[in-house]
């Protein structure tokens, strides 16, 4: 509806539509005035959004200086992409890049389809108590806390602990303390988060199997399909549209592998395999005060993180009828 | 539906029942074991090489006797508690605010103010800009850092948001023809219509709040008498081992061989960090269902 007068009339009430900056200054007037309060307490909620996620994303200009807290953000010397060269020609760049990598891809291999074969397997128990007890018992672990969590994995792991007995009494092998041994972690971190995530993750599934159309089924079944085939052409082509949102919402965090399960678990002596990004962005800016460098190196991680969200996005919506935005 | 089952139709049915119980063993063996450990006799529980599914030797509580006498626990019980309810109570009133506002269709630019918040969904500044900007607001060491840094999540505000669009226009209307303001239309129509949700969100929060162990590594550098109890359970199970002989040390005094409860003091510790939250989420599962449903469907 734009108006092709050169001087839009602008009524005393009611907003004008494609009216340019005029037209703005007029609707927001008109709005204000309809909706003070709103306005008003719109305020809080903005200005902490920009102070607490604008600013900080002002703050990355931080990562082109030689950031000193004194100066700030802005009077801080600037060193163009020396902290990037320093990263990516430093001696972790690879090993870092590869674990960051390795422990999100495989979390994703392992991890993603965990709670979709449990709920199509907890959907085939009839038996309604016995399924709502193994469903309520499976939540459990989600809710222990990580430090609890990893408290457990250190004690379980050491070399007298209980899991180090059962992977020698399994490999023949004498018990050795796992966790501290490089080759194990990626195995301990994803094992374990499969077993604190699985139950919970389901949730989504299980309702929306709970929602499936229960004629198709009578039908295949009339028709003589075993229940395999039925799982196999009913019930799992069913689950897909939910397995694809979940699945883009999945890779579009791939490599935001978080630093605060690692940085419980990890020692020096396993920095080979258990050191990501995150891990070393926090040693280096807030253990080795290298600010400018951490926030280089965290700029680098959240730009490799978006590209993927919108790139998984982007395929999922060529492909598929799901898409995030 | 009835129907004859096959051979392999009810040996499939046989060994499903079988893993579905092995996974519920899984779930809970570690948790088990950690309760029964924590009341058993000492020396057995560290010559243990399986799972304890029973009390070894005579129960005795002396781990819970230590823990007891342990201040770093209650004070990390007491500052909990104080950064659930504090956090609670700020993030749920400004999340209801932010989900009203963003779902008036009267407000023109709800929707912008919408993408306004949600993009830092999509990009953020990362730990290091965000510490910067804790740090110059002077809130390091403070209690404030652990809860105003956390006090909005989008994720929140789209479920908020979500609810209240559901919520009839003319419910609102009628309301101000009686010449409800807007507060009133905000907390007395539209919140008691989605309580549910608001029992969802809160539910997070809490439970979040709880757990968590992160922001006051980052933001209470020096100021151990403010740490959550996560940051002691940090303490006592990985940074050192020393830190549970310090304690049962302590002990010693009116405990003969207090230092044979080293691992049981850990144990109970968990025990005593964990139970409120495994005491309460079997009731409140309907409601983290909801709470999954709504933030997944709206992504």
């Amino acid at each position: 509806m734009a108006t092709t007068n050169t001087k839009p009339k602008m009524p005393k009430t009611g907003y004008v539509e494609g009216a340019g900056f005029a037209g703005f200054r007029h609707n927001i007037k008109i709005d204000f005035r309809r909706n003070k309060v709103l306005y008003f307490l719109s305020i809080p909620i903005i200005v902490w959004y920009i102070i607490f996620h604008y600013i900080p994303m002002v703050g990355i200009v931080m990562a082109f200086q030689k950031f000193s807290p004194a100066l700030g953000f802005f009077e801080s010397p600037w060193i163009g992409f020396t902290n990037f060269v320093r990263f990516f020609t430093g001696p972790y760049f690879g090993r870092l890049l590869r674990n960051t990598t390795m422990i999100g891809v495989l979390d994703v291999i392992f991890g993603f389809p965990a709670p979709i074969i449990f709920a199509l397997l907890l959907n085939e128990i009839k038996v309604t108590k016995y399924k709502k007890f193994v469903q309520t018992v499976s939540y459990m672990p989600y809710f222990i806390s990580m430090v609890v969590v990893c408290g457990l994995i250190v004690d379980f792991t050491q070399s007298g602990g209980l899991i180090s007995h059962l992977v020698s009494s399994l490999t023949g092998k004498a018990p050795e303390n796992l966790l501290a041994n490089p080759r194990y972690y990626w195995a301990i971190h994803i094992i374990s988060n499969i077993w604190q995530g699985m139950g919970y993750g389901s949730i989504i599934y299980i309702a929306a199997l709970a929602s499936v159309d229960q004629e198709p089924y009578e039908a295949a079944a009339i028709d003589g399909a075993n229940r395999w085939q039925r799982t196999i052409h009913i019930t799992i082509p069913s689950l897909v549209p939910t397995i694809m949102i979940m699945l883009i919402l999945r890779m579009g965090s791939l490599l935001q592998v978080g630093a605060d399960k690692i940085l419980l678990l990890y020692t020096p002596a396993t920095y080979e395999t258990a050191d990501v990004i995150s891990t070393y962005i926090y040693r280096s800016g807030l253990q080795n005060y290298d600010y400018g460098f951490a926030t280089a190196v965290g700029l680098f991680n959240s730009v490799i993180g978006t590209l993927f969200l919108v790139v998984t996005n982007a395929i999922s919506r060529k492909y598929t009828e799901s898409s995030l935005f | 539906m009835v129907e004859k089952k096959s051979i392999s139709g009810i040996i499939f049915d046989v060994l499903n029942y079988l893993f579905m119980a092995l996974i519920a063993f899984i779930c809970v063996v570690p948790i088990i074991h950690v309760i029964w450990a924590s009341v058993s006799d000492p020396a057995s529980v560290d010559k243990a090489t399986s799972f304890i599914l029973w009390p070894l030797g005579k129960p005795s509580f002396n781990a819970y006797r230590i823990i007891l006498k342990y201040k770093n626990i209650w004070t990390g019980y007491k500052n909990t508690l104080f950064y659930v309810v504090a956090q609670c109570l700020l993030t749920s009133v400004l999340t209801v605010i932010a989900g009203y506002i963003t779902s008036r269709k009267r407000f023109r630019y709800r929707n912008v103010l919408m993408m306004f918040l949600a993009f830092t969904m999509l990009f953020n500044g990362g730990m290091i800009p965000t510490y910067m900007v804790v740090n110059y607001l002077g809130l390091l060491d403070t209690r404030a850092a652990l809860l105003i840094p956390q006090a909005m999540s989008v994720f929140y505000i789209i479920i908020m948001r979500t609810a209240i669009s559901g919520i009839p226009d003319s419910l609102e209307e009628s309301a101000r023809i009686d010449g409800a303001g807007e507060f009133t239309v905000m907390f007395r129509i539209i919140l008691p219509l989605c309580k549910a949700t608001f029992a969802v969100i809160i539910l997070f929060i809490a439970v979040g709040k709880w757990n968590e162990w992160f922001p006051a590594l980052l933001y209470l550098p020096q100021s151990k008498d403010k740490y959550p109890l996560q940051m002691f359970m940090r303490e006592i199970l990985i940074s050192a081992q020393n830190s549970t002989s310090s304690v049962t040390q302590s002990a010693a005094e009116y405990m003969d061989n207090a230092q044979m409860y080293k691992t049981l003091v850990k144990y109970g510790a968990i025990v005593v960090s964990t139970l409120p939250i495994l005491l309460i989420y079997p009731f409140c599962q309907k409601y983290f269902v909801t709470g999954v449903m709504i933030g997944s469907v709206k992504g």
